[in-house]
């Protein structure tokens, strides 16, 4: 049953990777990569994981996919791009050496960490099906997330904070402003 | 696969699975059915309200003619648009169709939660639950269904390869995305009540009616709640995809035959859906009203033995639809600008302020602080946020206004 869920989770994930990469439509594309995060999520539930794949769904699939699509049809570059026209010369080899080397980490850290992966269920996380309690999953990772690591939270917060204003501030058009207003510099 | 049903704990046998086979089928079929009466409800009130008769042609009250139009509508030519994006035209009609059904599987629609029942029932010797499925992420399903919904309009518009479609479906999209965020909000405010995801557990928390979350949480969250879902479900007087003056049908102009069939469903389904979800989460679901005023004592029991839960549930649900069609009655359409400022300025705010003044009542319970110097403390910060936001957008507005405004 685990194998089963595992090898069709998969497919969905390892064919929605390909179709971010070969289809030519960026629509086609985005869809594409929703395939991937709903096989991610169905990964997360046959790890017990309930939470992160609600999260998976909610945020990656619900908000930031709908954001890209939301670009692509606001800024009309809906139609199929030309694959040969090459608009920064490096970035194809850059790109395929990036690639090579993420591969190559991956495979090392798999290789390497294998007996780690199988020897427990994570250090302190207790499994729902263990505790009996149906919310232990939740309340887990809420503890973990608010005592131990409240400083990094707070901190990203700060940087999403950052990011909003300052897009803000990007796009607003200095040109009518005038020098006295204070706006955009 | 902990408590998604207690029919599923331990092995399984033939009769436990066909159990649940069996809800299924019946949650499927009422659903399917409900859906029918909805819009044949939703059309005689419509017209009784604006004093004329309605359907009342085929069948008795006119109850079948969704039945007649729904066979017009399989038997129409299914027209697809030359410049459409073909797949995603084909595909886009279910993923609205699908997330409204899915909903239905996570709420409880009746079983005994008096005493320590927790909802649980007793089917031929088994136990089990009056709901398809209780997951332990029970109310963030509801919102990741809620954010598979928004594909479905945003491709339909943009599938279609024209431009009205396209408008609608950016409005469409934009509208649900800003008020997913109050909706949630407003659900945080129950979930820190219920100290539990699973719908089960948050129906479970109410019993009585002060312990309902309408009235424990103050009432607030529960109109906000229904504001955002109401501009969620693109109903009126939030209904801006489809206004017809503007953008001709909005995002399903171009759709025919059976797939528009799809969306309309889709659309009376999410509206009961929602008016479900609003039951559950503020109304006690299938929980009895019980009655104990003076000399005045009644449990809410309707002597119906088992069905007395799904009753209680039913008439729940048809106040809320009636006033879902009551709102398309009377009120009109709001401008884009207006909803996205209730949107934005009001509703995101007024919700994320109400939380965290629960979320300090809740604390100071814990902690045994004084309730009196927790509420002043309260709303002063509260007060201090609100001055701060008005005057920023005040700001803003006046910038916007000296560089020429866009819109």
């Amino acid at each position: 049953m685990e194998l089963f869920v595992f090898v069709c989770a998969a497919a969905m994930v390892l064919v929605g990777a390909v179709g971010v990469i070969v289809r030519s439509h960026p629509v086609h594309a985005a869809l594409s990569l929703v395939l991937t995060l709903f096989g991610v999520a169905v990964l997360f539930v046959a790890q017990e994981a309930h939470f992160l794949a609600a999260v998976q769904v909610i945020v990656y699939a619900g908000a930031i996919v709908v954001l890209f699509l939301f670009v692509i049809m606001l800024l009309g570059v809906d139609n199929a791009e030309d694959l040969q026209i090459e608009p920064i010369a490096v970035q194809r080899p850059l790109a395929t050496i990036v690639g090579a080397g993420t591969l190559a980490l991956l495979v090392t850290a798999v290789t390497q960490g294998s007996d780690a992966i199988r020897s427990g269920t994570g250090a302190g996380i207790d499994d729902a099906t263990v505790t009996g309690d149906p919310d232990s999953n939740i309340r887990q990772i809420a503890r973990d997330l608010f005592s131990d690591h409240v400083f990094a939270f707070e901190l990203v917060s700060v940087l999403l904070v950052v990011a909003v204003v300052g897009t803000v501030l990007l796009s607003r058009r200095p040109d009518k402003l005038g020098p006295q207003s204070g706006g955009a510099r | 696969m902990l408590a998604l049903d207690p029919l599923l704990i331990g092995d399984l046998d033939l009769g436990d699975v066909l159990i649940v086979l069996l809800k299924v089928v019946v949650v499927f079929v009422v659903g399917l059915v409900a859906t029918m009466l909805m819009v044949w409800f939703e059309r005689k009130v419509i017209s009784g309200m604006q004093n004329r008769i309605g359907p009342n042609k085929a069948g008795p009250f006119g109850l079948l003619q969704t039945l007649a139009d729904g066979i017009k509508l399989f038997f129409k030519e299914d027209l697809i648009p030359e410049r459409s994006d073909r797949f995603v035209f084909k595909l886009a009609p279910y993923l609205s169709f699908v997330p409204a059904f899915l909903v239905w599987a996570v709420i409880p629609l009746g079983g005994d939660f008096t005493g320590d029942k927790q909802g649980l029932v007793t089917w031929f010797g088994r136990e089990t639950r009056v709901q398809l499925a209780d997951p332990q992420i029970g109310v963030l399903l509801l919102l990741a269904l809620s954010g598979i919904a928004v594909y479905g309009i945003m491709l339909a518009g943009w599938a279609s390869g024209s431009k009205y479609p396209l408008l609608g479906s950016v409005r469409a999209s934009a509208q649900m995305v800003s008020y997913e965020a109050a909706l949630g909000m407003s659900i945080g405010a129950v979930l820190l009540l219920a100290g539990t995801l699973s719908t089960s557990g948050i129906v479970d928390n109410q019993d009585g009616f002060t312990n309902w979350h309408l009235v424990s949480t103050g009432v607030l969250p529960f109109v906000i709640f229904m504001l955002a879902a109401t501009a969620e479900l693109n109903r009126p007087p939030f209904d801006l995809v489809e206004a017809e003056q503007e953008l001709v049908g909005g995002f399903n102009t171009e759709y025919s035959s059976i797939r528009f069939a799809l969306f309309f469903l889709a659309e009376f389904m999410n509206t009961i859906t929602m008016s479900a979800v609003i039951v559950t989460l503020f109304f006690g679901g299938p929980q009895p009203l019980s009655v104990d005023i003076g000399g005045l004592q009644w449990d809410g029991d309707l002597y119906l033995g088992p069905l007395n839960g799904t009753i209680w549930f039913l008439l729940k649900l048809l106040v809320f639809l009636y006033v879902y069609v009551w709102f398309r009655a009377t009120l009109p359409r709001l401008r884009y600008d207006q909803l996205m400022n209730l949107g934005w300025k009001i509703l995101i705010p007024v919700s994320l302020g109400w939380f965290m003044l629960l979320a300090a009542f809740k604390l100071g319970q814990d902690e045994g602080w004084n309730r009196v110097a927790v509420g002043a403390v309260g709303l002063a910060v509260l007060a201090l946020g609100a001055a701060l936001l008005s005057a920023a957008t005040k700001v803003s507005a006046r910038n916007r206004e000296r560089e020429g405004a866009m819109f």
